[in-house]
């Protein structure tokens, strides 16, 4: 199945994006090897050398490192994947919390309605 | 030498109408571009001049650094718009056609594709449908380990899922040196798996940009860009 890419953002920003999940979700864990580069433009339906430029950058931010004959593999770095982890929550928290001021809800609206919420989906397993 | 093919102020003249006004372009090693332009602006006039079909009116056109010829049909695997398979041959036929021709053609590569797509070697040319028959001469084409792939509208004829297998095809099966050529307006297709573009219209290159380059300075897709530059 290829992945699903808006056609409005360079493509190479949006693979970054889908690994780092990838890795932040645990579908690829702390020193996991990942698949070759080839593999994965595959599986995306992208141009090889676009997730060449994908993993590049994911290299130099250090979410992954290559080794020279073997591979790419997850950073071992748990901190480091806990960081990018906590900056998607702030950016989803972020984008929520405007769109909830937009509809018009007070601060305190906004705590008791998550509250309610999440309780909800609780109960509902 | 880095690109595989370049050419310098190619002019090419039909009796009455200028098909190629001037063109200077070079294609680096290693890329899959997309030659991109509406009906009529000279997109298969450069890929005829590519593989040695018709003859520069004047300027220069180098295939690996050759003129067109011999060399570079050794290397290059063409898909033209219009077949020129005979249609009473049969798939194996045309495979062992092919085989003979071409010493770096995958006989193995061939038939692996060709039961993938649920095609039967022992069918004939004339029984197909226009897609099926497109399919065939596509995995023909893309079964040779060539350095340069030119693709002449080779999605046109064929339903969504399929052109997602042979994008896939054409993506998981060109060597990393290799370099492919698209002609196509299908162009939403095609944008995840080309490096870069070219913009063609009434025989004068009008852009060349990488797609992610696009996307990022212009905020919208190949497609939506191309429907721009060209609104009727």
């Amino acid at each position: 199945m290829a992945w699903e890419l808006k056609s409005d953002r360079p493509i190479y920003a949006q693979l970054v994006e889908r690994i780092e999940l990838m890795v932040v979700s645990g579908l690829y864990p702390p020193g996991c090897k990942l698949p070759s580069v080839r593999d994965l433009a595959a599986e995306a339906a992208v141009n090889p050398n676009t997730m060449q430029r994908a993993m590049s950058q994911l290299e130099r931010s250090g979410l992954i490192f290559s080794q020279r004959t073997s591979g790419r593999f997850v950073t071992e770095d748990k901190e480091k994947i806990e960081e990018i982890k906590k900056s998607y929550a702030k950016e989803i928290s972020d984008e929520y919390l405007r769109r909830m001021y937009k509809l018009g809800f007070t601060s305190a609206q906004i705590t008791a309605f998550l509250d309610r919420t999440i309780e909800e989906s609780e109960q509902n397993g | 030498m880095d690109n595989i093919m370049e050419c310098r102020n190619l002019v090419k003249y039909y009796p009455g109408c200028l098909a190629l006004n001037s063109v200077s372009l070079a294609v680096p090693k290693g890329q899959i571009v997309g030659l991109l332009g509406p009906n009529g602006s000279g997109k298969t006039t450069l890929i005829k001049l590519m593989n040695g079909l018709l003859t520069p009116t004047s300027g220069e056109i180098l295939v690996n650094g050759m003129k067109p010829g011999v060399e570079t049909k050794r290397i290059v695997s063409y898909l033209p718009e219009r077949t020129y398979l005979n249609d009473w041959m049969d798939v194996k036929t045309m495979t062992d056609f092919f085989g003979d021709f071409y010493k770096d053609f995958r006989k193995d590569k061939a038939y692996e594709m060709l039961q993938r797509l649920g095609i039967n070697p022992k069918d004939r040319l004339k029984t197909m449908s226009k897609g099926t028959k497109e399919k065939v001469q596509l995995i023909l084409v893309m079964s040779r380990e060539a350095e340069l792939y030119v693709l002449d509208e080779p999605i046109g004829g064929v339903d969504p899922a399929t052109r997602d297998y042979i994008l896939n095809t054409i993506i998981s099966n060109y060597s990393e040196n290799a370099t492919v050529i698209i002609s196509t307006h299908l162009i939403s297709d095609v944008e995840k798996i080309l490096d870069g573009v070219i913009f063609i219209n009434k025989g004068s290159i009008v852009l060349t940009s990488t797609v992610d380059d696009i996307r990022e300075n212009e905020g919208k897709s190949v497609d939506a860009l191309f429907r721009e530059v060209f609104k009727c």
